[in-house]
């Protein structure tokens, strides 16, 4: 398995994608901290990108990356090799490149400009994220056999957690007006990562004083250790259930 | 003139008959006690350095106590050090220290009651349950002193400074920490408080109640659970004050409750949770305030009406102003907004597009305060964009008509 994650992480190397979106992730995080000066503000700055920017290019080239690779899977299926191995293997080799990226890009201005809890939330929860998405993109491509099609089924994929997502709660917000949402919104937010990466992130920069009750709640039940391990679990749970249904799917799956 | 000379006359008779006492090791007298006991009206009291555990010091006649290199005077947790019945008092220079604690009875370092003119300055009190306690007293003073409490729970533990039913009070350059409330008015009209730094109380760093015609100015208020609350109470002024880091789920920097015909003018509000929070408030004008990085710069209620908001600058607030109502009943004139985004045409430094300061998600989140977790995502700000261009949920009437371009300098 070990060899094969090698032969994927080479791939992806060397098609320099993966080291132009490193320099992005690096160019924009010091030109943020750069023009915001207070590195607090940085760090805000800096969280709408990670939601929005790291989903993206983990789902758009995890999908690629996968289709441009069926042909040295077919291979590598014709080979004693179990199939789990070969998505696991693509798998890790995605989401090492990815997070590679994310803490070469993200992790080394953070630590020089914001090297504190905040900025460390920050750096684990892109991570995260990342994983997570390249996990739900694997399941994307593997569902489906056009390459167009997975694309299109993986952007949109996207759309919903990063757009649509947060509308559908303000609908639900509005029709469910008069109930006690508050404990409601925990579960909501626990099945959107990029939500959950969003509300730990702020939690750490102590914007939860202006939510009042609801975040009294939140910070009672996200901000302590157990709270953490909550988001970290649930952040796993988003990185290997789409995993596992996809390698459940790839065994079966007529190649 | 002749009044004048008859005035001198009495001030230097009373002068002659003054006599100094000295009180502690090797001086004439060796406690405090026995030297009040002796002293006459007008005289005064040198209590040299040392430590004196005595309390229940009652002052019952006008004398100066001074105390020479802070003297300290513990109350072991027992009782109260000074209770002054007498006008015409002064007490300066003393380290009071532990007073008890009563559930019946407010014990206080200094309590005044029912006396006119009298001093208190320069004092450090520490972990008094009360600082300074003034009830019904006149034209008396609070000057310099600096009351330190240990913090305990709200209801254990009593004010820095309070004043109940006082007129013509002068309260400045006190240095208040870890009480309930810094400085506590109820029904003190005709005051003045000025240059005190009153933080870390549980509490409010100020907080009036039923105080008309006071005016309080150059204070800070940093770190207060609460921030300062003005409550039922008309024609106060607060000017150059600094609020600041009043921070927690229920904490503003100035709270407003009922209180009219005010001048806010020229404080700075920086970091709290809600700048100002309004409440009942009828013809309050505030301007040329500073508002920076709060979370709500202000919150209006709608049972606020005739209030000015003009010439304020209002830099990173989270929310600028939230309001729960679509009646408009205040009037926003000539503030700065970083968020606004108009142009001006003519150059004459007024934007020429008026600016909606409250924005949809301020709305929403007026209305379900769960709403905040949706707080920096993407949807909310593409929603705020389309609200701007077509207002429907925010009130349409609260607009700044003439918007500034540049902040406004406020000095």
């Amino acid at each position: 398995m070990l060899r094969i994650i090698k032969y994927v992480l080479y791939d992806i190397l060397q098609n320099r994608i993966v080291i132009g979106y490193t320099l992005f992730l690096l160019a924009v995080s010091l030109g943020l901290f750069n023009l915001s000066g207070d590195p607090t503000k940085g760090v805000v700055s800096l969280l709408n990108v990670v939601l929005i920017v790291t989903p993206l290019v983990s789902v758009v080239f995890s999908t690629i990356h996968f289709y441009n690779a069926s042909e040295f899977i077919e291979l590598l299926a014709a080979q004693p090799i179990r199939r789990s191995v070969i998505v696991w293997s693509e798998f890790f080799g995605l989401a090492a490149a990815m997070k590679l990226a994310v803490l070469v890009g993200i992790g080394i201005p953070v630590a020089m400009y914001a090297p504190n809890a905040t900025g460390l939330t920050l750096v684990i929860v892109a991570a995260g994220l990342s994983v997570a998405f390249v996990s739900i993109a694997l399941l994307a491509s593997v569902l489906t056999r056009d390459k167009a099609k997975g694309i299109g089924v993986a952007l949109l994929l996207w759309f919903y957690f990063a757009l649509l997502y947060d509308a559908l709660v303000l609908f639900l917000m509005f029709s469910f007006a008069d109930y006690p949402l508050e404990k409601a919104m925990l579960a909501v937010i626990a099945l959107n990562p990029i939500d959950l990466a969003r509300v730990v992130v702020l939690l750490q920069m102590d914007i939860s004083a202006l939510m009042g009750y609801t975040g009294a709640l939140f910070r009672e039940f996200l901000g302590t250790g157990w709270g953490i391990g909550f988001a970290v679990f649930v952040l796993l749970l988003w990185v290997f259930v789409p995993i596992g249904v996809a390698v459940r799917v790839f065994r079966r799956k007529d190649l | 003139m002749k009044q004048l000379s008859i005035y001198f006359l009495l001030l230097s008779a009373f002068n002659l008959n003054a006599v100094n006492h000295h009180v502690g090791t090797g001086q004439a007298y060796e406690t405090i006690h026995s030297a009040l006991a002796i002293a006459r009206s007008g005289d005064t009291i040198f209590i040299q350095e040392g430590i004196y555990a005595e309390s229940n010091l009652s002052i019952d006649k006008p004398l100066s106590i001074i105390g020479i290199g802070y003297p300290i005077l513990d109350g072991q947790h027992a009782c109260e050090i000074f209770t002054v019945t007498a006008s015409d008092v002064t007490i300066r220079g003393f380290e009071i220290r532990n007073s008890g604690q009563l559930s019946t009875l407010d014990v206080a370092g200094i309590k005044v009651l029912s006396a006119d003119r009298v001093v208190i300055e320069g004092n450090r009190l520490r972990d008094c349950n009360f600082g300074i306690y003034l009830s019904n007293c006149n034209d008396c003073h609070v000057l310099r002193n600096d009351v330190q409490g240990i913090i305990k729970e709200e209801q254990n533990s009593g004010n820095g400074i309070h004043l109940w039913k006082c007129s013509r009070a002068l309260v400045a350059e006190n240095h208040l920490t870890g009480q309930r409330d810094g400085i506590y008015f109820e029904f003190v009209t005709d005051s003045e408080v000025r240059y005190n730094n009153s933080e870390q109380n549980l509490r409010y760093g100020l907080h009036f109640m039923f105080s008309h015609n006071d005016h309080y100015h150059h204070n800070w208020f940093h770190h207060n659970g609460a921030g300062v609350a003005v409550m039922y109470s008309r024609q106060v002024q607060m000017t150059e004050n600094e609020f600041g880091y009043n921070w927690g789920g229920s904490a503003y920097g100035l709270l407003l409750k009922d209180i009219s015909d005010s001048h806010i003018w020229k404080n700075n509000f920086e970091h709290n949770s809600a700048g100002v929070y309004m409440e009942g408030a009828s013809r309050i004008i505030l301007e040329q305030n500073q508002f920076r990085e709060n979370g709500w710069a202000l919150r209006v209620q709608a049972s606020c009406d005739a209030n000015v908001i003009r010439q304020n600058n209002f830099f990173g607030n989270s929310f600028d102003v939230s309001t729960n109502g679509s009646l408009v009943l205040n009037s926003f004139d000539s503030n700065y907004w970083d968020r606004y985004e108009g142009y001006d045409l003519n150059r004459d430094g007024v934007g020429d597009v008026p600016f909606r300061p409250v924005s949809l998600y301020a709305v929403v989140v007026e209305r379900m305060p769960y709403g905040l977790m949706l707080m920096r995502s993407f949807m909310v700000y593409l929603m705020d964009k389309a609200e701007k261009i077509i207002p429907s949920l925010t009130p349409e009437q609260l607009m700044d008509e003439k918007p500034a371009m540049k902040p406004l300098a406020c000095s």
